[in-house]
Parts: C-alpha cells; sequence; structure tokens
C-alpha cells in the first residue's frame, strides 16, 4: 500500500506547461529522488504535492485520501510536511523557536489555561521544548538553539528546517534540496539523517543535485524533462537509461554553447 | 502647576484614544504587514452605531456590545472582500485598498446612518472630579481604562496563547506558518475582527467626549498611524507609549502655545524621533540578510 500516491499531475503558467501527467508513488519508508535538469519541474511538482500551487490536472493522494489542492496547512495536520529551496524561516525568531513552532500543531490545550499559566500549560510547553532541542542536536545545530535564526548560514539554516519539519512528525516528508550550499561534511551529515528518519517508516520525497547523495540513499528515483516524467527506476538502472543521459548531457551541451557564445 | 495637570489629564485622555487607535494597527500590521487606513472608521462606527441602537431605545451597555460586534463583523467583510481576493498583492496596494474601503465606509454610513453630529450620555454623569486643582471627567477615566485594559489583553493574548503566537508567526513568515499548521486565512480574519473591535470600543469609550458623526476617522486614523510610527509599528508597547505621547504634546502645545498649533506641534516632534530612531521608540532594527 503506497502511502503517498501521485497521479496524472500537471500544471500550466500562461500556456507554457510546466508540468505534465507525472505520476508515481511512495511507501512508508521509501526514499524517492526526483531529478532533472534546471527549469525541468522538479520545485513546481513539489509545490503542487504541498499545497502550495493548485495543480490543472491529477490526483494527490496521500495514505488513500484525495488531499490535491488542500491548503499547505492541512497537510501539515495530515502528516505532510516539507522544506524549500530558498528557505523558509522565522527569520527574527531563535533557532529554538523555529523548532518550536512545529510542535505548536500537536499541543492542544485550552486558552485558559495558557492565559493563567496552568501546569498543564507549562507541562505542554516544556515537553515541546525538550522534544525541539532534542531535534536540534539531531540536526548539529544543539550549540545554536538561543542564536537568532537570520544570523545563522545557509546550510545550518537547511538544516533547521529540516527540524521543523520533523517536529510535525510527518509521514511525509517533502525535502527540496536539502544539501545545497553545504560543504561535504554537512552533506554526509544530511545524508545519514535522512537515511535514518525514513528508517523510522517515513517516506522521503527528495529533490537534489548532488548525484552522488541521490544515487547512494535513494530507493528509487524519477526523472522529470521538460515537465514529463521520462524515466523511473533503480538508482542503476537510472544511471545507465540512455534518456536520462541524454537529458543531462543535452542540457549540459547546451549549457556549453551559451557559455562560448 | 494646575494647569500642568489640567494639560496632562486632557492630554493622557486624548492619548489614551490615539493608542486604542495605534494598538488596532498594529494588530494588523502584525498578521500582514498591511497599514489598515480604515481603522479610523472602525472608531466612529462604534460611535455611530451605538448612538443609533441607543436612539432606537436599547439600553446604552446592550447598543454598545451591538456596535461592537457589528462592526467586527465588518472588519471581517473588509478582509474576506477586499483583502483576501487581492492577496499575493503587493502591501501598497493592500494599503490602497484600505484607503478605498475607509472612503467607501464614509459614504455608506453618510447614506445608512446621517451627517449630523451625535452624542449619548456618559456612563458615570458629567461630574467634574478634581484631582489637585485640575478636573478630569468619568468618561476620561473609562476611556484610559479602557486603553489600559486592551494593551494588557492584548499582552496575554499574544504572549500566552497558541492562537496569538500564531498569529506573531503569520507576520514572521506566511509560508513557514502555513508549513507548521497554521491557518493563516483565519488568523487574518481574527486580526480584521479584533482590530475593528478595539477601534469600535475606542469610539464607544470616547463619544460622550469628543462626539461623533460620519467624518470622525480620518483624523482618528492619521492620529494612530502616527502614535503607531513614534513608537514602532507593530509594536503594541509602542502603540500605548506612543498613543499617550502624542496626546500629551497636543495637550501641552494647545495649553501653552495656541490650539492651531497642536497638530503641528506634534507632528514635528514625530518627525524629529524618526530622524533619530527611524524604527520608532520601541521598533526593532531590521537587518536585511544579504
Amino acid at each position: 500500500m503506497s502511502l503517498l500516491q501521485i497521479e496524472g499531475l500537471g500544471i500550466d503558467f500562461g500556456g507554457v506547461r510546466a508540468v505534465n501527467d507525472v505520476g508515481f508513488s511512495l511507501k512508508p519508508g521509501e526514499i524517492v529522488s526526483v531529478i532533472g535538469p534546471n527549469g525541468a519541474g522538479k520545485t513546481t511538482l513539489f509545490n503542487m504535492i504541498s499545497g502550495v500551487y493548485a495543480p490543472a490536472r491529477g490526483r494527490v493522494a496521500l495514505d488513500g485520501e484525495d488531499v490535491t489542492r488542500m491548503p499547505p496547512h492541512q497537510l501539515a495536520r495530515r502528516g505532510l510536511s516539507r522544506t524549500f529551496q530558498n528557505l523558509q524561516i522565522f527569520q527574527s525568531m531563535s533557532v529554538l523557536e523555529n523548532a518550536v513552532a512545529g510542535h505548536h500543531l500537536h499541543e492542544r490545550g485550552s486558552v485558559f489555561a495558557d492565559l493563567f499559566s496552568l501546569p498543564a500549560a507549562r507541562r505542554r510547553s516544556r515537553a515541546s521544548e525538550e522534544s525541539a532541542r532534542a531535534l536540534l542536536d539531531r540536526v548539529g545545530l544543539g550549540r545554536a538553539a538561543e542564536q537568532e535564526a537570520g544570523s545563522l548560514s545557509y546550510g545550518a539554516l537547511k538544516r533547521l528546517e529540516i527540524a521543523r519539519a520533523l517536529a510535525l512528525k510527518p509521514r511525509v516528508l517533502l525535502l527540496d534540496e536539502p544539501a545545497a550550499g553545504c560543504n561535504a561534511v554537512e552533506t554526509e551529515e544530511i545524508d545519514h539523517l535522512i537515511a535514518k528518519v525514513a528508517a523510522e517508516g517515513v517516506s522521503i520525497l527528495l529533490v537534489e543535485h548532488d548525484m552522488k547523495m541521490v544515487m547512494r540513499i535513494s530507493n528509487h528515483i524519477v526523472v522529470l524533462d521538460h515537465g514529463e516524467k521520462i524515466a523511473e527506476g533503480e538508482p542503476a538502472s537510472i544511471a545507465r537509461d540512455p534518456r536520462v543521459i541524454e537529458a543531462y548531457l543535452g542540457a549540459q551541451a547546451a549549457e556549453a554553447q551559451n557559455a562560448d557564445g | 502647576m494646575p494647569e500642568l495637570l489640567q494639560f496632562l489629564l486632557s492630554g493622557i485622555t486624548v492619548g489614551a484614544v490615539y493608542a486604542l487607535v495605534a494598538l488596532g494597527f498594529t494588530i494588523i500590521y502584525n498578521a500582514s504587514d498591511v497599514v489598515n487606513f480604515a481603522q479610523g472608521e472602525f472608531v466612529m462606527l462604534g460611535g455611530m452605531i451605538t448612538f443609533f441602537a441607543h436612539a432606537a431605545g436599547l439600553p446604552l451597555p446592550l447598543a454598545a456590545l451591538i456596535a461592537i460586534i457589528a462592526t467586527a463583523g465588518i472588519g471581517v467583510a473588509l478582509n474576506k472582500l477586499a483583502i483576501e481576493p487581492a492577496r499575493g498583492a503587493p502591501v501598497v496596494s493592500l494599503i490602497i485598498i484600505t484607503i478605498g474601503a475607509s472612503i467607501f465606509i464614509r459614504g455608506a454610513t453618510q447614506l445608512v446612518f446621517d451627517k449630523q453630529i451625535h452624542r449619548f450620555p456618559a456612563f458615570s454623569g458629567d461630574q467634574p472630579i478634581l484631582i489637585g486643582g485640575a478636573t478630569i471627567l468619568p468618561q476620561s477615566l473609562w476611556v484610559i481604562a479602557g486603553a489600559l485594559a486592551i494593551f494588557f489583553c492584548l499582552w496575554l493574548f499574544f504572549t500566552r496563547t497558541l492562537i496569538g503566537r500564531a498569529v506573531l508567526a503569520t507576520a514572521n513568515n506566511r509560508i513557514a506558518a502555513q508549513l507548521v499548521g497554521i491557518n493563516t486565512n483565519y488568523v487574518m480574519t481574527l486580526s480584521f475582527a479584533m482590530s475593528a473591535a478595539i477601534g469600535a470600543l475606542a469610539g464607544v469609550l470616547v463619544t460622550p467626549i469628543t462626539l461623533t458623526s460620519y467624518d470622525v476617522g480620518l483624523a482618528l486614523a492619521l492620529k494612530g498611524f502616527a502614535a503607531a510610527m513614534l513608537g514602532g509599528m507593530g509594536n503594541p508597547k509602542g502603540a500605548l507609549v506612543g498613543g499617550l505621547l502624542l496626546g500629551i504634546l497636543e495637550a501641552m502645545t494647545a495649553g501653552y502655545i495656541s490650539s492651531q498649533y497642536k497638530d503641528a506641534a506634534a507632528f514635528v516632534v514625530i518627525l524629529a524621533v524618526l530622524f533619530a530612531m527611524p524604527q520608532g521608540l520601541f521598533g526593532r532594527k531590521s537587518t536585511d540578510r544579504v
């Protein structure tokens, strides 16, 4: 039984078919990577799955429930969480507050308990804080907890975004270029983190340009080019697929030409 | 000396009204970065609806309650009909929409009610209270207490409750707020309802002193905006202090120099403060990430 099922998903931007008829599925604990040249529609696909864009065609199902065009906050409640390529962090809050924000979804209590700071409310917020600190330790940001988020490096913010997404206790996690802007050591750390999260049964959908990382950790790879799915399969077979090689080499050849001209 | 005290007391009264208007600005600004120039109309509606409900025979407290609820409803309608459909437009466009809405509300009030000046009785009579040689109207105490109570409630709301923090999170980063499960449309609607209700309450409290008519909103919006800027836009403490300072400044200028100069003097001081502290008295320093 697949946890996330994508069928015939498509969207147009002013007559341009940005993504067309893309479909695949994720089983619990599986890591699926979406790869493709720049402009292939990877982030657009992510935005449709996570409710940021409303797809024009197709269907997204989460654990059998149709969640197509559902807004992000409702998806978050159903266990679909994501990170952004260009970061969406509460910049003026502390690192810890960012991670705690992810926990609020699971906090339920009366407004009165909050207002009068009753023991129940305090217990709840202490539990959230402890869990947030544990998550920060897990992504290697434990020592930066009290800093203002805006002061962190790009790579650290990427990891903070992952920590916040994990705080929501997701069943499906979408990571948009988690290793971008990270050095080799940080990339390997993220690598391990993703593998560990997946081992706990969370399905992970990944967009990543670091091909070594993609080949190493993916169970399954979906290749997009010009908004269409051109190949899908295990890492080994994808690496040999002539259509994939052409899409990448073609793109590189065009880039080389542009650079020369 | 009693003279100074007298000016101070009337300044604080007027300042408390400005503070309430500024608090209304603060809430919507915090949730959406929009400066809602229809804020003054909420104050006007609070006074006008109370007057007409009272004139229709309802007891004053009930009339005031109806006015506050009706104005909150108008605030929600403003968000749903004018702001939400334009979501994604630049903030400047949204601000211009609120200016349009304020003109519309003024016109509609003129048609639905009338163009006369109205007043309803003060809550605790009109017998001035003597304090150290100066006098203060009982209604002024109501206004000051109202401003302080609202400020305290807002402080609790934003610091203690989850929904209050959801408003702050939405202000900080809308998309990130959605990602952690916050319904940002609900947050916006709530902000407009709260802002409108606070504006209406200010109108209810102040009408027995300053009277009301369909066109009192604009001046109040300008003063409230100035107060919010002086204190630091987006900071409830700034709104309270900014409002009181502006009121006191005006009263002092009117008393010691000339009442003709009271607006000018207040704005000159605000300009001077903003030259030195562009973020206002309590505003955060903002730094851009490069």
